[in-house]
This record gives C-alpha cells, sequence and structure tokens, in this order.
C-alpha cells in the first residue's frame, strides 16, 4: 500500500432508498462518499498498482467469480431486477470479463482506475458523479411516468430503477450515467457511490469507498 | 457459505409468508391490503428460489470448465425494474429449465469423457489395435493440450514391423516465442 495517504476516513453517507423499493429489496443500500480530486491521467503509483492487480487475476478467478459470495450477490439481483446478468454483466464481472479479453486492466484515468482497483479488489459495485452537479442527497428509486434523462431523447420506461439525487435521476441502476452528471474534465469534487444488494455486508460497501477513496488520493 | 447467505438473508422473508390459498385476484371492488401482502409473499419466495437457482448454475458453470458448447443463458425480462409475480415465475422457470439443460450436458460429457479414458487405458495396453487414434485433454474433460497418440515406433520401419506405442505429447506449444534480447 504505498503511496496512500495516512490520515484519511471515509464518512460514508447513507443514501434514500425509495420505500417501494426498499419494502421490495431489502438490503438494498447505497453510501456515498465526496472527495476532492480531478479526472486526470493517473499517477504511476495508481498505474503500477493496476497493473499488480492485472497480475493477480487470472482465467481461474474469471471461472470462479460468480460463486463468490459479493458477485453472486449480484447476479442474483440483476434477476430479481430483469436483467441478465450474462448479457449485462455485473460490475466486477466486466472488469474481470475486460482484464481477460485485454490482458490487463487498462488505465482510463484517476477516477476509473480507482473504481477498478476497488470493484476488483472487494467485488462492490460503485459509480462515480461530479459531487458539485448533485443536488441534495443521493438515493435510488423508480422512475416517473414520462422522466426525461439527461443525455436520451425518450423519456425512461416508467418504473425503471435509478439513482436519483433530490431533483432528478442521475443514472440508471447498473448503466448509463445522465449526460453532464458523471466524472469529466471539469470535475473538482467526486462522489463515490457504492451500491449494496441483500448479501453483501454494510462493511463491504465502506472498505469500497474507502479504497477507492484512497486511490484517488494517492 | 452461500447457503448460509440465503438461509439468513431470505428465509425471514419466506417464514413470515401467510400458509393460506390465495385467490389468483382480489374480489371486484376489494383492492385489499391482504391481497397485496400475499403477493409480496409471493415475489419473496420466487425471488429465494431464483437466488438459489443461480447458485446452482453458478457450480454448474464453474464445474463446466474446460468444456466448451454448454449454453448457460437464460435471458432477461428487460429492466432494471420491479418484476411481476408472473415475470418472476418467468425468470425461474427459465432457470430450472436451464439447469436441467446444463445438467444433461455435463451428464452426456462426462458419459463421453469416461469412455475416452477407458480408451486410453486400452491403447496403452494394445496399442497395435488402435493405430493411429488419438485423445486430447480436451476428450476427457481436462485442461491443456496434452494427447495420447498410437503412433508406429521408429517412424516406417515400426509401421512395417508393427511396433506401435502411445505417444504422449508434452503440452502446449508456448503462448508466444522468445523473448527479444534486452537492448
Amino acid at each position: 500500500m504505498e503511496g496512500l495517504p495516512d490520515e484519511w476516513e471515509v464518512a460514508p453517507e447513507p443514501g434514500w432508498i425509495d420505500p417501494t423499493l426498499a419494502e421490495e429489496f431489502p438490503g438494498l443500500l447505497l453510501a456515498s462518499t465526496v472527495l476532492e480530486s480531478e479526472s486526470r491521467r493517473s499517477p504511476e503509483a495508481l498505474r503500477e498498482r493496476l497493473r499488480s492487480l492485472s497480475d493477480r487475476i487470472g482465467g481461474a478467478q474469471a471461472i470462479q467469480l460468480r460463486q463468490q459470495p459479493i458477485p453472486w450477490a449480484y447476479r442474483v439481483f440483476f434477476r430479481h431486477i430483469g436483467l441478465d446478468p450474462d448479457t449485462t454483466r455485473t460490475p466486477v464481472e466486466q472488469l474481470i470479463f475486460d482484464r481477460m479479453h485485454d490482458g490487463s486492466f487498462k488505465s482510463r484515468n484517476r477516477v476509473e482506475d480507482a473504481l477498478t482497483i476497488a470493484m476488483v479488489e472487494v467485488g462492490v459495485a460503485l459509480r462515480a458523479f461530479d459531487a458539485d452537479r448533485v443536488d441534495g442527497r443521493i438515493g435510488l428509486r423508480l422512475s416517473r411516468e414520462g422522466e426525461r434523462f439527461e443525455g436520451r431523447v425518450s423519456p425512461l420506461a416508467e418504473g425503471t430503477i435509478v439513482v436519483a439525487d433530490e431533483n432528478r435521476a442521475l443514472g440508471i441502476i447498473f448503466d448509463r450515467t445522465a449526460e453532464g452528471r458523471g466524472v469529466d474534465k471539469r470535475t473538482e469534487r467526486v462522489m463515490l457511490v457504492a451500491i449494496g444488494v441483500r448479501g453483501v455486508p454494510d462493511i463491504a460497501l465502506e472498505e469500497a469507498l474507502w479504497v477507492a477513496g484512497s486511490a484517488l488520493r494517492a | 457459505m452461500l447457503e448460509e447467505l440465503l438461509e439468513s438473508t431470505e428465509a425471514d422473508v419466506v417464514q413470515g409468508a401467510p400458509q393460506r390459498d390465495v385467490p389468483p385476484a382480489p374480489p371486484d371492488g376489494l383492492d385489499t391490503a391482504l391481497f397485496q401482502s400475499d403477493e409480496r409473499a409471493a415475489r419473496a419466495d420466487l425471488r429465494r428460489q431464483i437466488a438459489a437457482m443461480e447458485l446452482v448454475l453458478a457450480r454448474q458453470f464453474g464445474s463446466a470448465f474446460p468444456r466448451t458448447g454448454i449454453d448457460f443463458a437464460v435471458s432477461g425480462l428487460g429492466g432494471p425494474r420491479l418484476l411481476s409475480v408472473d415475470e418472476l415465475e418467468q425468470v425461474r422457470d427459465r432457470l430450472a429449465a436451464r439447469i436441467q439443460d446444463v445438467s444433461r450436458s455435463l451428464d452426456d460429457a462426462a458419459y463421453v469423457e469416461e469412455r475416452n479414458r477407458e480408451l486410453i487405458e486400452e491403447m496403452a495396453s494394445d496399442p497395435a489395435s488402435y493405430k493411429w487414434v488419438r485423445v486430447n485433454n480436451a476428450d476427457i474433460g481436462e485442461p491443456g493440450c496434452k494427447h495420447w497418440h498410437a503412433t508406429p515406433k521408429w517412424g516406417p520401419i515400426g509401421l512395417l514391423l508393427g511396433w506401435w506405442r502411445v505417444k504422449i505429447s508434452s503440452g502446449c506449444p508456448l503462448a508466444e516465442g522468445q523473448r527479444p534480447p534486452n537492448p
């Protein structure tokens, strides 16, 4: 863990969950934390960490992945919400798939690399938003009839599960982010969001945020 | 461990499900809270079944390696959204059907592989009866490129004199050539 800051504690803020969703999916959780960071090229220490992670992940891990408790919990949740996890892969499975396909985890930028490291190491699904473009607290809810989604011409289908702030949908759960709400070159503060489902311990969410936050601050 | 998770995370919901007969729909004009509660319990029960089936399928996926050509796909229903009881039943039924298919494919593969293992033993004990027969690791469900090949000893001489043997290959070729010299 060379190059990581010593004095930093993640302070995850629990997100709100729409009562309908909470009733149907006990265990559905969202936690977030905000850090000051920019989406630039990853420093050498972070890229080295990514390379070292690539060396630790091989075909055997990829094959056994779906039997491990946390990846399995996400696969189950995908089935519960109508997604086929072999078509729309769970976040960690998509990363491992890319690792097998590309031969290594490709470095993209500081934020994406930090998310990759945390998701592969802990298995929890993470997202990043531009914290300055989030209004109020963040949570999970169902989309309303005719609700618009930035960057998309047609409205969202009613009842789509979305990550939202107090005014609008920021992203579709486990899918795309609304245009302008994600992290880009203008971002100065990054909101890291961990989404937990039944079977994923709360501590894993905190750990994932800590790993990602630490990597971001490296 | 996953079974423990299933028990600890889902059983509480399922145990709370009412044991009475539930009508297929609420009586006209009576959109009762009782009916909604029964539907919710049914959905929770279906989700528990789906979770258990997903685990079975995941284990089948792990045990199938390195066999190829087995279809593990179970199509989704379009989401992410809340699924109704009918839709959850569809997911469960598709998973159940896929598990059966995969199980059958694995049984068939295991039978063929067992026969191929016997063939290797027979080849080794009497190579001349299995001229030019070749069995690969994939034929016995093992990873790697090793193969057993009944070939004549000393090439044409063995061929003429009927001296046969089983040659075992030394494995896969290297994935890449020799490393270039350091500059």
